[in-house]
């Protein structure tokens, strides 16, 4: 197997004394789409917010492309390419939709804002009527669809997408899942997921974990872990589909 | 009381907008940071003073090597050193006083910023004397408008503010920087996540408020033709409630504040008793907040999440 793109080592990530990841360890190929699944609590965002170094581990390690980032500035970080749309979306309510986008493309200065900002109102055509209005009056799934548009803006090698379906009607989550899976195909884009619709992201993905009170409990190809009777039990039955 | 009533409320409205601009400037820096890192900076009034003081010396200093240095040539030269000066120091205060404090309680720079407003003040009195230190009449030419009469300085201090506030309108507003600014004060976080680096870009709030203070330094000491030590508290502390006034956090509330605050201190002193122009201004203001509690253009608390 070659190196992958991201590689988190027994990493363990602390409140104050409260200890929320314990020994986790996650692999992310180049081009993949791997799910992370698990109960409210068990510690999905902050191993998202670990990765980008705003909640840094404490022990253990991050390594993208070879490179230790344990200890790395988060802003550094999203320098490497890792964009992440965060749990509760967290745009930029007083801004413009546009000024949102303009945010995620900062990093090349607006080298490539023109071309990106097509892409972006093609896959969500939804943004493009509401590009001049400020971000905070747009509905739920708007302002999902906004938080994803604005880090597929920073021309990301790794997209972190935290909890995408939240609270959305079951036509939005359609929506964006389909604009997922279609940038996965076209661009080879690699996406690191965590859900708790497991349903949609086992079968969106192409590899999954699951973790448990910050632990990684089970983790094999999505097919798997669909057909697997623990998995069924805890997350798929009475559930979600 | 001289001339007509008509003539003499447009000459104290004339006044009132001078002395208004200048707060107006000076309250641009303490809402800017507060809008930033969701504090009172209460050395920003001293960074005031001692761009004031930095001007004078700088003044002194260019009179002393070339007799008859061209007036506007001077000004310039003041206004950049000044510039350089307040900036360094509020930098500096931000760097050292500040940022280590930054997520311990929210008391903790309050205190720090007391502190640090103490220290330069008394830094200037022990380096510069207590007393009232006095520079010639800068520009001294005044124009009969109308029965009015309109003094260059007033014209240079209400074009300076103009010309500083668009400036600054379209650095917040229509510049990348402006945008890193504000996307950290909505939500520190997500911009570190985007690759704002939110330390530098505090650090840039602080000197962007600094340099506005102290061109406001500059055109007071041109104005009034005196600095002092205690300079950082009554204008500063004035500055303060404007920006509560317009709305603590918001630009143009700063401005709109600084503009009432000064109307307000000069209509007083012209019909009433000038002792209590101040016991009118923050009667106002307190008005003000019972029905307006974030100001007149302020934002209501609740949309800052
Ligand atoms: N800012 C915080 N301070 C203290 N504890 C937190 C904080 N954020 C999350 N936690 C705790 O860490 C654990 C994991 O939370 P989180 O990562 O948000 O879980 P998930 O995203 O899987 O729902 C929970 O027990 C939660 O209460
Ligand atoms: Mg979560």
């Amino acid at each position: 197997m070659t190196q992958p793109l991201l590689k988190v080592e027994n990493a363990e990530t602390y409140y104050g004394n409260i200890r929320a990841l314990s020994g986790v360890d996650i692999e992310v190929q180049k081009g993949e789409i791997v799910c992370l699944i698990g109960a409210n609590g068990a510690g999905k965002s902050t191993l998202m917010m670990t990765i980008c170094g705003a909640q840094p581990a404490r022990t253990g390690r991050i390594i993208f492309e070879g490179t230790d980032i344990t200890r790395m500035p988060t802003h550094e970080i999203a320098r490497l390419r890792i964009a992440q749309s965060p749990e509760g979306r967290r745009i930029f309510q007083r801004m413009t939709v546009t000024e949102n986008l303009q945010m995620g493309a900062s990093l090349d200065k607006l080298a490539y804002y023109k071309e990106d900002v097509e892409k972006m109102f093609t896959l969500f055509p939804r943004l493009k009527e509401r590009q001049h209005q400020r971000a905070g009056t747009l509905s739920g799934g708007e302002q999902q669809m906004l938080s994803i548009a604005r880090a597929l803006m920073a021309r990301p090698k790794l997209l972190l997408l935290d909890e995408p379906s939240l609270g959305l009607a079951p036509l939005i989550i359609k929506q964006i899942f389909e604009a997922i899976r279609v940038l996965n195909k076209e661009t080879a884009l690699t996406v690191f997921l965590v859900e708790q619709n497991a349903f949609a992201a086992l079968k969106l993905s192409d590899r999954g974990y699951v973790m448990v009170n910050g632990r990684v409990t089970m983790s094999g190809p999505s097919k798997e872990l669909l057909a697997n009777p623990e998995v069924r039990a805890a997350y798929l039955e009475g559930g979600h589909h | 009381m001289d001339g007509e009533p008509m003539e003499y409320f447009i000459q104290q409205t004339v006044n009132g907008i001078t002395l208004g601009s200048i707060y107006g400037m000076i309250a641009i820096g303490y809402t800017m940071v507060y809008g930033i890192i969701g504090m009172i900076n209460f050395a920003h009034g001293d960074i005031f003073m001692l761009g004031a003081f930095a001007a004078l010396i700088t003044f002194l200093v260019l009179t002393g090597l070339v007799a008859g240095f061209p007036v506007v040539a001077a000004l310039i030269v003041m206004m950049a050193v000044a510039i350089l000066m307040a900036s360094l120091w509020n930098w500096t205060i931000e760097r050292i006083a500040y940022r280590p404090l930054r997520g311990s309680f929210r008391l903790a720079p309050l205190i720090t910023a007391i502190g640090m407003s103490i220290v330069l003040s008394n830094f200037i009195q022990v380096t510069q004397g207590p007393r009232n230190k006095p520079i010639p009449q800068l520009v001294s030419e005044v124009y009969d408008v109308f029965g009015i009469s309109i003094s260059l300085k007033q014209i240079l201090i209400v074009i300076i503010t103009v010309v500083m506030m668009t400036a600054f309108w379209y650095l917040v507003n229509r510049t990348s920087l402006g945008r890193a600014q504000r996307a950290t004060e909505q939500d520190r976080k997500m911009a570190a996540l985007l690759g704002v680096d939110v330390d530098r870009t505090i650090s840039i709030t602080f000197i962007m408020g600094a340099a506005l203070a102290a061109v406001a330094g500059t055109m007071y000491l041109m104005y009034y033709g005196v600095a002092v030590f205690t300079d950082g508290f009554t204008p500063g502390v004035k500055a303060f409630t404007a920006a509560v006034l317009g709305g603590i956090g918001s630009l143009p509330g700063a401005l709109l504040g600084g503009l009432l605050i000064g109307l307000i201190e000069s209509l007083w002193s012209a019909y009433f008793s000038i002792d209590y122009k101040d016991v009118a201004t923050f009667s106002i203001l307190a008005i003000v907040l019972i029905f307006k509690p974030s100001g007149i253009l302020g934002r209501p608390e609740i949309e800052k999440v």
